[in-house]
């Protein structure tokens, strides 16, 4: 088995507020390899953002990872081996952290137009990230010059699609189309050739057909350049066609891993069951009802006892689920599911 | 579309015709007119009591602002939306004065998107909920309470949580005091603006239910406007297509969803991403960006996206045609063309 570009390790992520602790990310494991891509679904207040905005060091106050690590497997350079660091042990504005930014882990945020600034133009934001991460381009260390990097973004527009690159390198980002703009924003994620690529509902924003460009797109470069992907969306049909493997999520926890095929066909853990079973199909019966999950999210300053999805649970196994919180456990191949139903262990707690 | 439910949709509620909405584009010192943006250009449908329309289409196609104009948030250009009241007379929702509309609010209704947004934060349920009986003239608190209540009882909230406000509250519950608020007026047309594209899966299950439950109750007829197709078929009888301020095709869901007659709905059908890793990914069909309304190309608008197109297709316009009793097309080869989808 190829080892791990990044493994998450029981994180915790907690935001101390007034009104008391809110354990957004409450033990997450989760490992993606050399050019996989995992997909990560859970609703909202699941905890799926905070994770990833831990594995760049960007989770704002009051938040703060309390435990767990994020090991991150450096490329080998300057004829150094390759190493393994925990970034939660990097210092959030230290100049590694700053180095792996954008160079070795790139993020697609869900908003493009409000990730571009709207008073530079494209061309010359990404310019500004390739000059800053020149080594990627340029190993000795001579830095880029202007017009150089100016080539590669039109390269690069050109690899994603965008047509007449060398006109749109000088637009500002409203005055492009929604599509386009976030072609220009996988264009900037990849312009400093990282290894992992967190695409943050990239496709949320937008219409289904350029959605269907964009996640074209995106397998395209993925195959091309090998990148590794953590794919987050909350839906399912994304998820299908883009990951390899499936990591499902629920108030802060994975409730279930494992590969798409796995995820889709023989789901194990009772969440992921009602989730697959409540969106409307584009080849089911119409206007009847759908399977419904039970009750609402509860608040984050109410936390269930033992399993976090028991209350709302319909294949509750008996009083244990209440008691005791389970944890993730291998139960198929490549699949793991915490969940009393299909093993007995718990965290001590 | 069962037998039954045909027999009962034989009456239109609701006539659209010609209806178009341009928007000027206007430029230098004086603001002079330099062109239009035709948002909604000649578009005629329409929507039958007791069914769901759902209407489909990609930003910018004009969906919103055919559901708007309907409401009379914003005056057509030019074009007829026929009412049938609840005494058979037929009025002309285009021509009338606001005074002369106020009666008819209350018989339409509308839903919005956002439930963060929509609901007022400094008014309690009981207001928020309540506002449309005191504006058409339920004075009485008491009879507003006990309405409200019910109101709420109706979208499976608790009556207790009258005096609260909204922010105690989360997103699809939000959506149903929404729901709840439409309902007070007892309307027949409800037009609903995507709602559930803001909520998340398990909620906008609970929402869908709720929608398809309420029509059945009180023999509601909704405009549904969303752009999510698998939501659009699941809830609606038939399906409209809208493509740069025009309909394209117009079709019983079935119909639309197993035997579409325009390149462009069965494009954006391929367009979706199934929920099986199974069934292999379908090539990209639909290529390129939607045409500016301002600016629509010559002939038939999709001609320059189209597989399909031909010489003909760039200089000729195609009409509205209804090839079969029900299914309406805006296409020149709608006959040839065999788009038969998986579905």
């Amino acid at each position: 088995m190829t080892a791990p570009l990044l493994s998450v390790r029981d994180l915790h992520v907690t935001f101390g507020l007034d009104e008391g602790s809110v354990r957004a990310v409450d033990g997450v494991s989760f490992d993606v390899l050399p050019g996989q891509v995992v997909g990560i679904v859970g609703e909202s207040g699941c905890g799926k953002s905070v994770t990833m905005r831990s594995i760049l060091q960007l989770v704002d106050e009051p938040g703060r990872i309390k435990q767990g690590e994020i090991l991150y497997r450096m490329r080998a350079a300057n004829g150094q081996p390759e190493t393994v660091i925990d970034l939660t042990k990097l210092a959030k504005r230290g100049p590694q952290m700053r180095a792996i930014r954008g160079a070795e882990i790139a993020l697609i945020p869900q908003e493009p137009m409000a990730a571009f600034s709207p008073v530079h133009t494209v061309g010359d934001q990404i310019i500004e990230a390739i000059q800053l991460h020149h080594t990627q381009w340029v190993p000795d260390g001579s830095g880029v010059s202007r017009a150089k990097a100016r080539e590669i973004v039109v390269e690069l527009f050109r690899d994603v699609g965008i047509s007449m690159p060398e006109q749109r390198v000088d637009a500002y980002s409203w005055q492009l189309s929604g599509g386009l703009r976030q072609r220009a924003m996988i264009a900037m994620a990849l312009s400093c050739k990282p290894r992992l690529l967190i695409a943050d509902e990239p496709t949320t924003a937008i219409d289904v057909t350029t959605q269907a460009q964009v996640l074209a797109l995106l397998r395209e470069l993925q195959r091309k350049y090998g990148t590794a992907i953590i794919f987050i969306t909350h839906d399912l049909g994304v998820i299908a066609q883009m990951a390899n493997s499936v990591v499902v999520m629920y108030l802060g926890r994975v409730a279930e891993q494992g590969p798409v095929d796995a995820i889709f066909h023989s789901p194990k853990h009772p969440y992921t069951r009602a989730l697959l079973r409540s969106i409307p199909s584009i080849v089911g019966e119409t206007q009847v009802a759908l399977p419904t999950i039970a009750g609402t999210l509860p608040h984050p300053f109410n936390r269930p006892t033992g399993c976090p999805y028991h209350p709302r649970c319909d294949e509750r196994k008996g009083p244990e689920c209440a008691a005791r919180v389970p944890n993730l456990q291998p139960v198929d191949q490549g699949q793991s599911v915490s969940c009393f139903l299909h093993h007995d262990s718990s965290d001590t707690q | 579309m069962t037998a039954s439910h045909s027999a009962d949709t034989q009456q239109p509620l609701l006539q659209i015709r010609d209806l178009r909405k341009f928007f000027p584009i206007t430029a230098g010192v004086f603001n002079r007119t330099v062109g239009h943006v035709r948002a909604v250009d000649d578009v005629s449908f329409d929507v039958f009591e007791g069914e769901t329309l759902g209407l489909v289409g990609e930003s910018g196609c004009g969906k919103t602002t055919t559901s708007r104009c309907i409401l009379r948030a914003i005056d057509p250009t030019s074009g007829q939306i026929l009412f049938r009241r609840k005494n058979d007379e037929i009025v002309d929702l285009a021509k009338l004065t606001r005074e002369e509309l106020q009666p008819l609010r209350a018989e339409i209704q509308m839903i919005f998107q956002d439930p963060f947004g929509s609901l007022n934060p400094r008014m309690t349920l009981f207001d928020n909920v309540g506002e449309p009986l005191l504006v058409n003239g339920m004075t009485n608190r008491e009879e507003r309470t006990d309405r409200v209540a019910d109101l709420l009882k109706l979208v499976g909230l608790r009556p207790e949580f009258m005096h609260r406000f909204p922010h105690a509250f989360s997103g699809g519950q939000r959506q149903r005091i929404g729901i709840a608020r439409a309902l007070s007026t007892n309307p027949r047309l409800v037009v609903a603006d995507e709602p559930v594209s803001a909520l998340d899966v398990s909620v906008q299950a609970q929402v869908l239910n709720l929608l398809l439950e309420l029509q059945s109750r009180l023999g509601l007829t909704f405009l549904f406007v969303a752009h999510d197709l698998s939501v659009v078929r699941h809830i609606s009888d038939r399906v409209a297509v809208m493509y740069v301020g025009q309909l394209v095709e117009l079709a019983p869901t079935k119909t639309l969803f197993s035997r579409p007659r325009h390149p462009y709905t069965s494009a954006l059908m391929r367009a979706v991403p199934v929920p099986d890793p199974r069934i292999p990914v379908g090539e990209v069909t639909l290529k390129g960006e939607v045409p500016s309304p301002a600016n629509p190309p010559s002939g038939c608008y999709f001609h320059p996206r189209c597989r399909f197109a031909t010489d003909r297709c760039k200089v000729e316009a195609p009409a509205l045609r209804e090839p079969s009793p029900g299914h309406f097309v805006r296409c020149h080869f709608a006959d040839e063309l065999d788009l038969t989808t998986a579905f």
